[in-house]
């Protein structure tokens, strides 16, 4: 008979309750969102009466959890970011070179002299004027690898040796690379994020993508070309000594020198030597501050290995300009005065404050190891997403109407039972992506008014099927339990198929569509949920109190 | 008095015109594969790179003073096309602006937006740009390909499903009828032109997963039919088999259908897209199911012996384990 133990009906009732309970903050998003933000800023900043009466909006002891909402319902900035590692791998091989010239002066009287090809970035390439020399030059340059101490690059050394008629050419080995771009990623997203944190808006999404990407989704920020200024500066700054200073930008700066523009005087170049003094690494802090003309202008202070190399070069170049060059511009070019021994300093410059303090941020978060560039980006306005959300709960709320009626007027008492599993349902899919902190999305949103539709399958493969064994079988109680035990196949193989597209849907795509995916699947198992437990506990308690003779489906 | 669909015990010959009901099927996909080479999809951003920008403004939108002010910027090929939808009311017009991509990786500098922005204010001044969506070439390359990817997967992972649950027959005739719902689909999107992104390769992965799911009802009645009645011959099996769950078919169809339906009126335009594209393959997926996997599986022919085989192997119930 219709045997429904106890502690199953209890697990049963417990699940559907625990869904509910987790569901419910939804109901109350900005009171429950207030409550949130609130326990946070009094942890960090200490309370304050508002901040108590937004925590107290909320009973602590209830669950908190709330669905997110993703970029497209609250509004937000999305960047897809390419991190540029080949910039890594060239500047390797350049900052390789002069130990390969040494190496290769070492063996000056086989190979003769040498000279740098350049053309192709992060190969370094030297032609010998003796080929027959190659032998002694691949030695040399070959004693300069060392071994990469990684998981899966075990006994490989860093770089690549490769001899063809004169040219000697050096590359980094596959397994250094991998470990370069390995370690190029984590230092990017290290800095973004601190970066996107100094400005202090609220869950920023981070992550890596695929091997040189990285994912970025700041909710509630104006535009992705604000979140592009922040995150786009490369920022790294360097201390250079200056050759000289010219207005023609195609004057040839000479070996191991470089060309910069001036960042405030249109026209002007400097020849500064590429090999910096000091660099932005070894700046511990930077504040935006304003000059003794009270213009705005960041001081910095170094670490000491800094300030040491800083002193020593300032003494002994007393009289001669430096420059303090940022992302390939020179910002301003002083001359020294004095040794500057204490290891702190000020950039002056044609500053707004804003532009001081955008620079004091990106100083002190560090530098990006490498340059950005921008794949993918959107920007959606809070108005488009909250009317987004408007029309999602409209709609919503006519499916529900609509298929409930549908429901009773098919299957009458039967169909309330149905509709009530549909609106457990509906509850429980809202506690499963609260508790595992999914997003929803507006396709998410569909995927759950589509749920709507599709939940009461399970329902109706089993009504129709009571209602055939009802023809044959042997009074209500065995029409029903035959009706559900022979509809469990088919439920089973139906919901599995659409689960099945649903995790590809999730491996496969990116966003909003894995939100419907997400949305899609939590749906389908509540769904056959609900119609296997809770309609048909319903139904059992319903035949346990009334023992009906007959029933009409 | 119950609603019914459609009367309880029918006894339809679903075959009678099974010839006329495979032609307009075979000449459905032929007129949609043809659609879709000759009149090509209306690809979205996500696919062919590009940027959109989403404008609105109090005052009616002018098309042709829009196109004179952006073209001026010399942008290449832009489309722009005005939205509608029944909850935007006189004081809400809005439009869709498409430029081609600019670059050959990244998605788009912030001149040319703000070049745009400010030429669209000069024209109307109570512009505004709810939305910007740029997505650079090389990232929509990869996304044609992820999307052809998961296509085909999620196609072949229900082939191997069915096959494994069932017997290879019924996969094939699944399968047959789900590529007919995809490619149907596509054909309408081709045909109306209607934008083709991300969002409606979510849908067709959905029809896939809904258009299995209806084929596969009728499959296990079929299969448990062919235990009941070893001698019936097979034609007159999938007829009982499709007359007996017909209720159930066009319940779960119509149930969903009015789900959408509401979702379709009043969901709010930026779904439109997604949202037809699943209305439109759960229409052609309920039929599918019923005219084109059950053709397939008669002109194919099952095993008939069922009951040697057992509790193991293909077609074990999970009914068994239920108890």
């Amino acid at each position: 008979m219709l045997d429904f133990a106890l502690w199953k009906r209890a697990t049963v009732w417990g699940l559907v309750l625990l869904g509910l309970l987790f569901a419910a903050p939804n109901v109350f998003y900005s009171r429950v969102e207030g409550h949130n933000d609130a326990l946070k800023a009094i942890e960090t900043q200490g309370a304050t009466p508002e901040l108590i009466a937004s925590r107290d909006g909320w009973p602590g002891w209830l669950p908190s959890g709330l669905v997110n909402l993703g970029l497209d319902l609250r509004g937000g900035a999305h960047l897809l970011a390419e991190v540029q590692v080949e910039d890594v791998f060239a500047d390797r091989m350049d900052a390789l070179w002069p130990d390969v010239r040494d190496a290769l002066r070492a063996v000056r009287d086989q190979v003769g002299p040498i000279r740098r090809i350049e053309g192709t970035p992060g190969l370094l390439q030297v032609r010998l004027s003796e080929p027959e020399g190659m032998a002694a030059a691949l030695e040399a340059v070959r004693a300069l690898a060392r071994p990469i101490v990684s998981l899966t690059g075990v006994g490989a050394s860093d770089i690549e040796v490769s001899g063809e008629g004169a040219v000697l050419t050096v590359q980094l080995s596959e397994p250094e690379k991998q470990a370069t771009i390995d370690r190029t990623l984590r230092q990017s997203l290290e800095i973004v994020r601190r970066r996107i944190d100094e400005v202090g808006t609220r869950e920023p999404t981070i992550q890596r993508q695929g091997e040189d990407r990285i994912l970025i989704e700041v909710p509630g920020i104006g535009s992705a070309d604000e979140l592009k200024a922040l995150i786009g500066t490369t920022a790294r700054l360097t201390f250079n000594p200056v050759v000289s200073r010219t207005t023609n930008p195609n004057e040839a700066p000479g070996a191991s020198n470089v060309l910069l523009p001036s960042m405030d005087e249109k026209g002007t170049y400097y020849i500064i030597e590429k090999t910096p003094v000091v660099s932005g690494e070894d700046l511990t802090d930077a504040q935006p501050a304003f000059d003794q003309n009270g213009a705005p202008s960041v001081t910095f202070r170094f670490n000491p290995s800094g300030a040491r190399k800083f002193g020593q070069y300032t003494a002994e170049n007393v009289g001669s300009p430096f420059a303090i060059v940022l992302d390939d511009e020179v910002i301003s070019a002083p001359v020294i005065r004095e040794a500057i021994p204490s290891g702190s300093g000020q950039i002056t410059g044609n500053f707004s404050v804003e532009e001081s303090t955008n620079l004091a941020v990106l100083l002190r978060a560090g530098a990006l190891p490498a340059e950005l560039t921008f794949l993918e980006e959107r920007t959606i306005g809070p108005q488009l997403g909250a009317d987004s959300i408007e029309a999602g709960k409209i709609a919503s709320a006519a499916a529900f109407l609509l298929v409930l009626g549908f429901m009773w007027a098919s299957y009458g008492l039967f169909g309330l039972f149905a509709n009530v599993a549909l609106i457990v349902n509906i509850g429980l899919i809202f506690g499963l992506l609260s508790l595992i902190g999914a997003t929803l999305t507006l396709p998410g949103i569909a995927g759950i008014v589509l749920t709507i539709g599709m939940a009461v399958d399970a329902n109706v493969l089993v009504f129709e099927r009571i209602r055939e064994e009802l023809k044959t079988a042997k009074g209500p109680a065995r029409a029903i339990e035959l009706g559900y035990q022979r509809a469990l196949s088919a439920i089973l193989d139906a919901n599995i198929t659409t689960f099945l597209t649903a995790v590809i849907l999730f491996v496969m795509g990116s966003g909003p569509v894995r939100g419907f995916a997400v949305t899609l699947a939590i749906g389908i198992v509540t769904s056959v949920f609900a119609a296997i437990y809770v309609t048909r506990l319903m139904i059992v308690m319903w035949m346990e109190r009334r023992r009906p003779k007959t029933i009409v489906l | 008095m119950r609603l019914k669909l459609v009367p309880s015990d029918t006894n339809w010959d679903f075959f009678k015109f099974s010839h006329v009901s495979l032609g307009a099927s075979a000449l459905a996909m032929v007129v949609s594969i043809v659609l879709v080479f000759t009149m090509g999809l209306n690809f979205g951003i996500d696919f062919k790179g590009g940027t959109t920008i989403r404008t609105e403004s109090s005052q009616p939108v002018d098309v042709g003073a829009y196109r004179q002010a952006i073209s001026a910027l010399d942008l290449g090929d832009v489309s722009i096309t005005e939205v509608f939808d029944p909850s935007f009311g006189p004081e809400k017009n809005v439009a869709q602006i498409r430029i081609q991509a600019q670059g050959d990786t990244e998605s788009v500098t912030p001149e040319t937006i703000a070049a745009l922005e400010e030429a669209l204010t000069g024209i109307d001044p109570s512009i505004t740009f709810p939305s910007v969506e740029s997505v650079g070439p090389k990232v929509s390359g990869e996304l044609v390909q992820s999307a052809a990817i998961a296509v085909s997967l999620s196609i072949l992972a229900m082939l191997v499903y069915i096959w494994l649950r069932f017997e290879w027959q019924f996969g094939l005739g699944a399968v047959v009828a789900l590529i007919h719902d995809v490619t149907l689909t596509m054909g309408i999107f081709a045909g109306l032109q209607l934008r083709f992104d991300l969002a409606i390769i979510a849908a067709l992965l959905t029809i896939v997963g809904y258009s299995v799911n209806d084929t596969v009802v009728v499959f296990d009645r079929v299969r448990e039919n062919l235990r009941k009645f070893k001698k019936m011959d097979l034609k007159d099996v999938l007829n009982l088999s499709i007359n007996e769950t017909l209720s159930r078919t066009t319940m779960t169809s119509f149930t969903t259908i009015l789900a959408l339906i509401a979702l379709i009126v009043l969901g709010g335009d930026v779904i439109r897209g997604f949202v037809f594209a699943m209305t439109w393959g759960i229409i052609v997926g309920t039929y599918s199911s019923i005219f084109v996997a059950s053709n397939i599986l008669l002109m194919l022919g099952v095993k008939r012996d069922w009951s040697k085989d057992g509790d193991g192997g293909a077609g074990t119930q999970f009914a068994k384990a239920e108890g």
